[in-house]
């Protein structure tokens, strides 16, 4: 049986956490067994999981499970995964799924893969792949325990619908005390989150200075896209340090990714260059952005920017 | 306050990566390393800025061969107040983590920092290990942490936010962006470093769940297609019709 941890703050179901379902789906298959769907706390809705793929979904609505605590989680997952034989568990390659990943690694006495963004081989053998050396490589790795782990890296596989509503049963669990207590959450309203953000516009210091951000978030805005910056950019605090991508910031992989005036040093890249296509807007032909880059336009952005936008807004005009 | 840091050695973010051993190694020829910056930049200096204000010890620590000593300086030479060095080839995070939490036990610490991650396996694991192994909690990818007394007051990031958290020590905490300024050794500390005591210490058993079989070096790019920046209606069309992502 494959286990899926479904992540579900303050009682909804991330996008990214049907990915993982839809990703136990095929993973269950893969392997010929069932695909089950775990939520903790309260959640809305939880039937829906079977559309994703769950042949069951497990919802234990403890009160005590609302707020996250690694501890707590891994011991709650753990008694489910033992109760029903769990050979694999995913969880979402988040903060709060690898803080439960490394957990359960000891608690089953499993391998664990993260960030993986392949389906498992069935030839015998249990083989993943994930990105390494901060997207400059790919590594191939085997699972040998008995019990495999796997955190799934987002947007590595389009969602989709492919079964029907279940209605959610619920098991009996010991869970364990708490030792974190969770003071505040503070969401950053209106946007989608940086690694599941499926369009980003990102700018970096050809932008001269925070004053110039118009341009950018007006594109962000009718792309229905997320902001990023470069390092530089966030280092300057021109724009929040949640903005950084890149080697020492957050590694995305979004379907497209836009760079404004940034030269796309190597550090850069590494978090980017996993974007399935890349359009680069910087006016130095020498840039080595150009080199990684899918579309490029060559240009001074302050000119090239504004009209892009004009011709974003036609386009979305005729297309809605 | 007893505070371990963990440090791992990564090679330099320019680094030229490729693989021997028919695609099965990580080719170190001609590479440089580095302390691992979220170890050095977050985790190793907060811990240092926490000594300085409650007094206490810093101590770090590496699972590793004796070409690590340099990295396991730079550590002390920034101001770490002894080094342990666990004499071992890290072979996987289950691994590492068996050796920190062995070597924790005996001495009581009442945090364990790390960093967020590695820019090399990009594991993101360790630190939850250290701390199942050791049944203390687990606060990752935290950008901020103050303490009063024994508890600690953490902000950590979560996908689109952040979250805060109050927690009893010992704790183990990842450090992310945010913690804390790197810090540039200078030559007192480097000069200190070199007397300051660095032992080295057996591994102890532990098995190796999941390894690496193959490498392999992602696709060439094909040429980029460069776009008239009088015709942006083209590049739209381009993303729309080609691309197909908007
Ligand atoms: C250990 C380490 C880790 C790092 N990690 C990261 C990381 O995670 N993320 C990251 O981004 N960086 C990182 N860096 C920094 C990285 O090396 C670069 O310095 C940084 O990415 C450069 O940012 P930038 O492209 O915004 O600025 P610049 O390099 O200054 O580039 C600005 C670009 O804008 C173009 N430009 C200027 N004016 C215009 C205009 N009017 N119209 C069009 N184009 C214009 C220029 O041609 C240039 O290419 C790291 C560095 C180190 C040493
Ligand atoms: N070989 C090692 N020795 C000491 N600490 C390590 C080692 N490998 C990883 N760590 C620590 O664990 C953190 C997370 O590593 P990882 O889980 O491999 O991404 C690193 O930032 C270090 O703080």
């Amino acid at each position: 049986m494959v286990l899926i941890y479904v992540e579900s703050p303050k009682g909804q179901i991330k996008k990214s956490a049907l990915e993982a379902v839809n990703y136990g789906k095929k993973v269950a298959d893969v392997l010929g067994k069932d695909c089950v769907a775990l939520t903790l706390g309260e959640v809305a809705g939880a039937g829906i999981l079977g559309k994703y793929g769950a042949s069951k979904v497990i919802n234990i609505a403890d009160s005590s499970l609302a707020d996250f605590d690694s501890q707590v989680h891994a011991g709650v997952i753990t008694s489910v995964a033992k109760e029903l034989g769990a050979e694999v568990v995913i969880v979402n390659h988040s903060s709060n799924g690898k803080s439960l990943l490394g957990r359960l690694a000891v608690k089953l006495d499993a391998g664990s893969v993260t960030g993986v963004n392949t389906v498992p081989t069935n030839d015998g053998s249990f083989k993943v792949k994930k990105n390494v050396f901060s997207g400059k490589a790919i590594a191939e790795y085997e699972i040998k325990s008995a019990v495999k782990l796997l955190s799934l890296m987002g947007n590595s596989f389009p969602l989709e619908e492919n079964g029907a509503e279940v209605s959610p049963e619920t098991m009996t669990v010991e869970i364990p005390a708490r030792k974190v207590t969770v003071k505040e959450v503070k969401t950053i309203e209106g946007t989608v989150p940086l690694p599941e953000a499926e369009l980003v516009v990102s700018a970096g210091r050809g932008m001269k200075g925070p004053e110039n951000w118009g341009i950018v978030e007006d594109m962000a805005t009718i792309l229905g896209a997320t902001t990023a910056c470069s390092r530089p950019v966030a280092d300057s605090d021109w724009r929040p340090h949640h903005e950084h991508v890149g080697q020492t910031g957050v590694a995305i992989r979004p379907n497209l990714y836009i760079a404004i005036g940034i030269s796309g040093a190597i550090q850069h890249l590494a978090g980017v260059n996993s974007s399935k296509v890349i359009v680069v807007i910087n006016k130095d032909p020498e840039a080595p952005f150009f080199k990684a880059a899918d579309y490029g336009v060559c240009a001074d952005l302050f000119d090239v920017v504004p009209k892009l936008n004009e011709a974003l807004k036609r386009f979305k005009a005729a297309n809605n | 306050m007893k505070l371990l840091v963990c440090v791992s050695k990564t090679p330099e973010t320019t680094a030229k990566i490729s693989f021997t051993d028919s695609d099965t190694e990580f080719n170190t020829e001609g590479v440089q390393y580095i302390m691992n910056p979220y170890d050095e930049w977050y985790a190793l200096v907060r811990a240092l800025e926490i000594k300085e204000a409650t007094s206490g010890s810093v101590t770090i620590i590496n699972v590793g061969p004796a070409a690590n000593d340099t990295v396991i300086r730079k550590g002390l030479a920034i101001g770490a107040d002894e080094a342990v060095r666990v004499d071992a080839d890290p072979k996987s995070a289950l691994f590492v983590a068996k050796q920190i939490a062995a070597y924790a036990k005996e001495q009581r610490f009442d945090g364990i920092f790390l960093g967020k991650e590695t820019i090399d396996f990009n594991g993101s694991e360790v630190g939850a290990m250290i701390a199942e192994l050791l049944d203390m909690p687990y606060l990752s990818w935290a950008n901020k942490l103050d303490l009063n007394g024994s508890t600690a007051t953490i902000s950590r990031e979560i996908e689109g936010g952040n979250e805060v958290v109050e927690v009893e020590a010992p704790f183990v905490v990842s450090c992310a962006k945010g913690m804390a300024e790197q810090r540039i050794p200078n030559m007192r500390g480097i000069m200190m470093a070199k007397r300051k005591p660095l032992n080295v210490i057996p591994a102890v058993d532990s098995a190796d769940h999941a390894v690496v079989t193959q490498y392999t070096l992602p696709g060439e790019k094909s040429a980029v297609k460069m776009v008239d920046p009088e015709d942006m209606d083209e590049l739209v069309r381009l993303l729309h019709e080609e691309a197909k992502v908007i």
